[in-house]
């Protein structure tokens, strides 16, 4: 039907006398395209010497040589140093011992550093405590080259130098003084001896000086107890290796709990050891709401709220010492829980520990109790750890000075208060009208843009320090390469505004050779990093000064004594009632901690190890309240992870929106949020993720009564796991209990898989199986890695450990979310469907048909879903390197190929992308670089700046678009041993060939080694009886082994 | 350390000699020239490593310095042996102009020489009594007296052949044109029929199957050219960019037999064989302020490089004063081009190569020591290492890293010497990762 609509092309239609729309109504151009001045004259035309067909003659030819002509290489420059320094190489890594100490981690590590650019972190074996790296610490190196860093010290938001800053500050903490107002340090945890001293110095050059220290995720409980009993501010440290029963109510220990770092030991304690036929390991309960590492490689996981955990806790506390508590009744399995798991603790007397992660001074000295009842060797009050000070009470008091006008000036350094309290805003409102309000910082951060002074502050590896880890255990922060910035470290500011001219080096220095080594050479405690001492250092702790203040304060305030009488605090925890609403328990993740290095790409793509999302934080919630609640988590077209969204609602405070993920083993009744996301400033916009919940972390609390309500959208996560559970493929991840690993033949619990030639079942690893030609690899190197799935605890180290040396590009979260993350090393993670993951295996077993009771077609649909609360696997998977490679084979230009020293080689440059070999590999392990990563501005992470690239490891290439990668057993690392050997003219020990990842490998899960050196680990460990390779019956021969999960199941 | 700083030793004392022949030809100085002699072998020894004739170095310049002594300070040889033999202890007797020197040179004591004997003293102040050394034009041309004359002979022998040859050709067009003469002549020859025969080209153009073949061929021809120039893009064989400072590989690794790990130290233990810092350079050049006259006229006239201004390049990128012997300036590093490039994507260590293998450095960097500007050599094409890991024995000689590894290949191939292939060095990750 023919339509009489008008369409308009412009308003200028409407008016009918405009020239222009007349003008264009009869011409198309409103001036004429001169045409015939080149082409009416016909005679010229003919005329004309070049005609059509040779001008594009002309024009192929040109681009043609300019083609040619462009495939002359540049002129590169080499610029060698003008005096070069002893000690530097060129081509040749140097290694240098230090401490991070950046009040959340604190590490002795080395620092590799190449060409004087540090590079690399690996753990420092001679340091004792606190010497190996998490994944934290292990990107720490690349916020070292963060483009985001304050440059230069800044006044009201403008450059200045140090002078000006100098006499401004100077001028302004002399009238403050006169004055009679407070100056107050508001530190992060320093532990650092000679700071301390420093601190004491500045206190006498100004007079009312208030040094606070603040952790932004506190331990103050915890702290608290341990000084109530011991009279020292302190945590107990704990030696998980030596302890048989670990009972954890709440407590993360394999996480961040109390400082963290006590994986190692914890994993020792777990790979079965003894004799034969009566190998022992630790038996690991643990109580808690979140689901976290430690529930995670617990022996037997038991969901509780918080509420309920204090009440079980009192109830063990009365099963082990006897005193009868009465308390609340708790549901009868949770019951039997406490019974059982102290009646083990009582049989294991000494050799038994309970840890808690309550946010309770009662609880916590509870435990401290306790440990004393069973008189635990794994337990140590005599050197406490020191690397948490801070104090709720002396901080709280800041503030309300702060609002009652007390305080003249305030100098932080190494916190984020503005960001990190929940009432941040009422602090940025008050540093505002302070006279004087300083920030040491490297970031322009929440708190730098509500402060006049921002002082450049360097990265730990830029600075000098000290730390005293431990008591009696000190360790040196030693400078790896010059300040990149016009920076000062907050010790050298300090000096000079107490009017001492010397540098911080040489203060540190001088009291070390005063107060620490006691004759000992200062060298070589440089050398080391650590530096043990029995002997007391006389140095006085002055932040504690603030602490009793503010407790006096609040006891002269309010009534709430410290009871001092643990079984008065063991009723007064028994009665705690069931909390009314929702908890809301907030925890710290092991890829960004408290959020100090969120502008970190490593980290912010680093997977977290339970949910398996990176780029996020993200409301924890149990299946059964998501139900309630009507949230829900979704998988699209595309394989990404969607959720819905909720707002929590604090103390009506206002609502926050929050995605959520359904958490298998989250305690009904609670849910989880992580820490230190949803930062906006000094950050870039990419790493801008997440929501911010220190605005729900209310005095210092992490345990919340929250409301929880679904809203509308949708939240699209970077999930790297789509799939939960195993499905009862027991062969992946094989696992059995200690009863039955002690008991039985190996090949019982560690069958071997079988498969059918002549229709008869022969071994997966027969020859007979074989189609390919064998191959001898008994002359030189034959290289292996071990995994031991008891000792992996999931931490994650590994997998930035390899990002750092291997160059492996970050890829953001829209290209995550699509699967194409570049891990070269991912830690799958597992959950059981039904309670125990042989229970999965068993229900596969008895399927029998399609429909049906117990037909497979609805039971693997069930069984793709976790458990409440499920028993959970971490199995890190990289490159295997079979020997009988399947992507060896289908590569059209043989740009992968097997090396005689076990290891599959890439070769990059001969890779045309076809992809064949991603899609043959069995176990998924290769990546493929569907954009280019470096110098594009599409991935504007740490390759697309001059600065980020310093991070580089110069040893491996940085892939190009549209190239194959996958993990090369760090081929550059054992090349590099075997090179050195050979020019040192000598045989290679066991326990030089280490890859990244096994070296990052504190717990000792990951060996590595040469299996033709009979002498090795990992050649004993090859002829293990829990040694099995993945997908065995795929006959591919690989050279990574896994060793079968045990499980201590002992109940009682 | 004996000091090098002069090359052509010989040829220059034979022209020292000659020229010295040509000025004094009395008998009568026959014994100071033996003096002269012993006094020049006894200062290469004893004085080089601080002193030069005609400039400052580390003390002060030589030449002619007993005369000029006693000219502006009345001081005789007796004062110069004590000095020599001495100079602390006559610094500390207090006299003056000892006392002046040593000040002068910011209390660097000259080291002391009581070995040398007065008449030593003696020869070596007549090697510095010398007049400047005439024009080195003289040597030069004699020089070049000696290549020229056995040029001679061959080229005589070519030019004689030449001229041969274009006789015998000339004969033999002579005797065609004659013969083709007597032939029309006797009518043997019809032209007629000549002029009847089709051309060659046209006969060609009509030949289909000859047209096609010789396509083909031109189009294989030309696919072989085009192969060959396309696989030597990215090639720089031959690469000889000039580079900021002239820095001759034939003076230092040729005439003076410097080592080259002894600047490439880097390359015994690292993957760069490394461009040597500055300071490296100042080892020796902290006295070498300039080259011998010869060296420098050589570098003007053969290769148009003024050799002490390189030097003074040096200088001043090093921050160096001369005058003041001592780093003063502001440093400026040396951006040098760089000569062989390999991809990122391929990892070349040089330990591995130069201090296990033991290659020389001239297998793949050609003959430096010859060269005045480096220019690269080889191809450093894959195929250029393939081709060598494929020839190449693997050194196992005296190393235990290979002992086992030895022993076990020994008695399962039963034989003695294995190829870098056999070993491996051909799989792909070897290099590439």
């Amino acid at each position: 039907m023919a339509s009489n609509k008008k369409y308009w092309k412009s308003v200028e239609e409407l008016n009918e006398n405009s020239s222009i729309v007349e003008a264009l109504r009869q011409n198309e151009f409103v001036e004429e395209v001169p045409v015939d001045e080149f082409l009416g004259d016909k005679e010229t035309l003919e005329s004309s010497s070049t005609s059509r067909r040779d001008f594009l003659k002309y024009v192929g030819f040109s681009t043609a040589a300019a083609t040619l002509a462009a495939c002359e290489g540049p002129v590169v420059k080499s610029i060698p140093y003008v005096i070069q320094p002893e000690t530097i190489i060129p081509g040749v890594a140097d290694f240098y011992a230090t401490t991070i100490a950046d009040g959340y981690d604190f590490a002795s590590i080395l620092i590799k550093t190449r060409e004087g650019r540090p590079i690399k972190v690996e753990n420092n074996k001679e340091a004792v405590v606190k010497g190996s790296a998490n994944a934290r610490v292990h990107a720490s190196v690349l916020s070292l080259y963060d483009n985001m860093r304050v440059k230069k010290p800044k006044i009201d938001g403008k450059d200045t130098t140090w002078e000006t800053f100098d006499a401004e500050v100077g001028q302004k903490l002399n009238q403050i003084s006169a004055s009679g107002k407070q100056i107050v340090l508001l530190t992060q945890t320093f532990a650092s001896p000679s700071t301390s001293k420093l601190v004491g110095e500045f206190k006498a050059k100004y007079s009312n000086v208030n040094h606070v220290v603040y952790d932004a995720v506190s331990e103050s409980a915890a702290l608290d107890a341990f000084e109530a009993k011991y009279g020292e501010r302190g945590l107990a440290d704990y030696d998980f290796s030596k302890a048989e029963v670990i009972v954890s109510v709440g407590a993360d220990f394999l996480g961040d709990w109390q400082g963290g770092g006590y994986d190692d030991g914890y994993a020792k304690g777990r790979i079965p050891h003894g004799k034969k036929g009566d190998k022992k390991m630790s038996r690991h309960v643990q109580f808690e709401s979140n689901m976290t590492l430690s529930g995670a490689n617990a022996d037997k996981r038991v969901p509780l709220t918080v509420a309920d955990q204090k009440v079980a806790l009192a109830k063990l506390y009365a099963e082990i010492t006897g005193n009868s508590v009465s308390g609340r009744k708790l549901s009868a399995n949770v019951e039997q829980a406490i019974k059982n798991a102290a009646g083990q603790l009582k049989q294991a007397k000494s050799k038994g520990v309970v840890v808690t992660g309550i946010n309770d001074v009662d609880a916590q000295s509870l435990v401290l109790a306790i440990n004393q009842t069973l008189a635990s060797e794994a337990f140590d009050t005599t050197a406490p750890r020191k690397l948490r000070q801070g104090s709720d009470k002396a901080v709280a008091k800041v503030i309300s000075d702060m609002k009652a006008g007390a305080i003249g000036g305030i100098i932080m350094a190494g916190v984020n208060p503005v960001y990190t309290l929940a009432n941040g805003n009422e602090f940025a409102e008050g540093l505002k009208k302070l006279d004087l309000a300083v920030t040491f910082t490297q970031k322009e951060d929440e708190t730098a843009q509500n402060t006049k002074y921002v002082a450049a502050a360097p990265h730990y590896l830029e600075s000098w320090g000290d730390v005293e880890i431990k008591k009696g255990h000190y360790a040196i922060t030693q400078p790896t390469i010059r300040p990149l910035f016009d920076t000062r470290q907050f010790q050298d500011a300090l000096l000079k505004w107490s009017g001492n001219d010397k540098a911080y080096y040489e203060y540190l220095r001088a009291t070390w050779t005063a107060d620490i080594l006691g004759g000992a050479s200062w060298n070589q405690a440089v050398h080391d990093g650590v530096f043990k001492t029995t002997a007391t250092v006389s140095l006085a702790d002055e932040a504690t000064a603030a602490i009793e203040d503010a407790e006096a304060d609040a006891t002269d305030e309010t009534e709430t004594v410290v009871v001092n009488n643990v079984a008065a605090q063991a009723r007064k925890l028994a009665n705690t009632a069931a909390a009314s609403g929702m908890e809301l328990v907030l925890y710290t993740k092991t890829g960004m901690g408290d959020g100090q290095q969120a502008n970190n790409p490593w980290l912010q793509e680093f997977p977290d190890p339970i949910t398996r999302a990176s780029w996020d934080n993200y409301l924890t919630v149990s299946q059964v309240d998501a139900e309630a609640k009507g949230l829900k988590n979704w998988n699209v077209a595309n394989g990404g992870l969607n959720g819905s969204y909720a707002n929590i609602t604090v103390n009506g405070s206002e609502p926050i929106k929050v995605p959520v993920i359904i958490q298998p083993g989250q305690a009904p009744g609670t849910v989880g949020l992580a820490l230190g996301y949803g930062k906006t400033a000094g950050i870039k916009k990419e790493m801008q993720t997440g929501v911010n919940a220190y605005k729900v972390y209310q005095n210092f609390n992490n345990v919340q009564n929250v409301s929880v309500e679904a809203v509308g959208g949708e939240h699209e996560f970077a999930c790297v796991q789509l799939h939960n559970t195993l499905m009862g493929r027991g062969d992946i991840v094989k696992e059995t209990t200690l009863e039955v690993f002690n008991t039985k033949h190996y090949r019982e619990w560690n069958p071997m898989p079988h498969v059918s030639r002549d229709h008869e079942m022969i071994d997966a690893t027969s020859p007979k199986a074989d189609m390919w030609a064998k191959f001898d690899r008994s002359i030189g190197h034959h290289f292996n890695l071990a995994i031991d799935l008891n000792a992996c605890t999931g931490c994650g180290a590994c997998v930035i450990a390899c990002h750092a040396e291997n160059n492996v590009p970050v890829v953001g979260k829209t290209e995550v979310r699509r699967s194409r993350d570049m891990h070269w090393l991912r830690i799958d993670r597992y959950y059981s469907s039904e309670d125990t993951f042989s229970g999965d295996n068993e229900k596969k077993e008895n399927m029998s048909g399609l429909f049906g009771e117990n037909g497979s077609l609805g039971g693997f649909l069930e069984m793709e879903n976790p458990a409440a609360n499920p028993q959970v696997a971490f199995q890190p998977v990289m490159c295997q390197h079979c020997n009988h490679a399947p992507c060896e084979t289908v590569c059209p230009v043989a740009a992968t190929s097997h090396g005689r020293q076990g290891q599959n080689h890439m070769a990059y440059n001969r890779c045309v992308g076809t992809r064949y070999c991603a899609n043959n590999c069995p176990y998924k392990v290769r990546r493929f670089n569907w954009f280019l990563y470096n110098k594009n501005d599409e991935f504007d992470y740490h390759m697309n700046d001059d600065l980020g690239r310093m991070v580089l490891n110069p040893d491996v290439v940085v892939r190009s678009r549209g190239v194959m990668e996958k993990c090369s057993m760090c081929i550059q690392k054992t090349q590099k041993t075997i090179l050195d050997a050979k020019r040192e003219g000598r045989q290679i020990k066991d326990g030089e060939f280490q890859t990244a990842c096994s070296a990052a490998c504190s717990s000792g899960a990951m060996v590595f080694g040469d299996l033709n050196d009979k002498e090795s680990k990992v050649a004993e460990l090859h002829e293990d009886e829990r040694m099995y390779h993945l997908l065995e019956h795929v006959g591919t021969k690989p050279n990574v082994q896994y060793h079968v999960k045990v499980r201590n199941t002992k109940e009682a | 350390m004996k000091k090098v700083n002069r090359r052509n030793s010989i040829s220059r004392i034979l022209g020292t000699a000659l020229a010295l022949m040509l000025a004094f030809s009395t008998v009568a100085f026959a014994q100071d020239e033996a003096a002269i002699k012993a006094g020049e072998a006894l200062f290469k020894a004893n004085c080089a490593a601080c002193h030069k004739l005609d400039a400052m170095s580390t003390g002060p310049m030589l030449r002619k310095i007993e005369s000029r002594l006693d000219e502006e300070q009345g001081l005789d040889r007796e004062w110069l042996y004590k000095w020599i033999k001495n100079s602390n202890a006559l610094i500390k007797s207090g006299d003056r102009y000892a006392v002046e020197v040593y000040e002068k040179y910011n209390k660097r004591q000259m080291t002391a020489f009581p070995t040398l004997s007065n008449e030593d003293i003696d020869n070596i102040l007549a090697y510095t009594a010398q007049d400047k050394a005439p024009s080195v034009t003289t040597v030069d041309s004699g020089g070049e007296v000696a290549p020229a004359e056995s040029g001679f002979s061959t080229d005589i022998v070519l030019t004689a052949l030449i001229v041969l040859f274009g006789l015998l050709a000339l004969g033999l067009f002579l005797v065609n044109k004659t013969l083709r003469k007597f032939a029309i002549a006797n009518g043997t020859v019809n032209l007629e029929e000549e002029a009847k025969k089709t051309s060659i080209w046209k006969a060609f153009v009509q030949n289909q199957f000859l047209v096609i073949v010789a396509t083909i061929f031109f189009m294989l021809g030309a696919a072989y050219f085009a192969y060959g120039y396309l696989m030597q893009i990215g090639v720089d064989q031959g690469y000889q960019p000039i580079q900021p400072i002239h820095y001759s590989h034939r003076i230092h690794a040729g005439d003076n037999k410097i080592e080259c790990k002894y600047c490439h130290s880097s390359a015994r233990v690292s993957k760069h064989s490394g461009i040597p810092s500055l300071n490296v350079c100042m080892n020796c050049h902290k006295n070498i302020a300039q080259v011998a006259e010869e060296v420098q006229q050589e570098g003007i006239t053969k290769y148009g490089v003024d050799y002490n201004k390189e030097i003074r390049k040096l200088y001043e990128a090093v921050g160096w004063d001369p005058t003041q012997q001592d780093y003063v300036n502001e440093q400026k590093p040396v951006k040098w081009i760089r000569i062989h490039n390999l991809p990122d994507f391929v990892y070349f260590n040089h330990s591995q190569h130069v201090s296990v293998a033991g290659v020389d450095c001239q297998t793949c960097h050609g003959e430096i020591e010859n060269m005045e500007i480096v220019e690269q050599h080889s191809s450093l094409t894959m195929g250029w290492c393939i081709n060598c890991h494929r020839e190449t024995d693997v050194n196992f000689r005296g190393n235990a890293y290979y002992e086992k590894i030895h022993e076990q290949l020994k008695d399962k191939y039963g034989v003695e010497s294995f190829k870098a292939a056999e070993m491996g060095a051909l799989e792909c990750g070897k290099c590439h990762y």
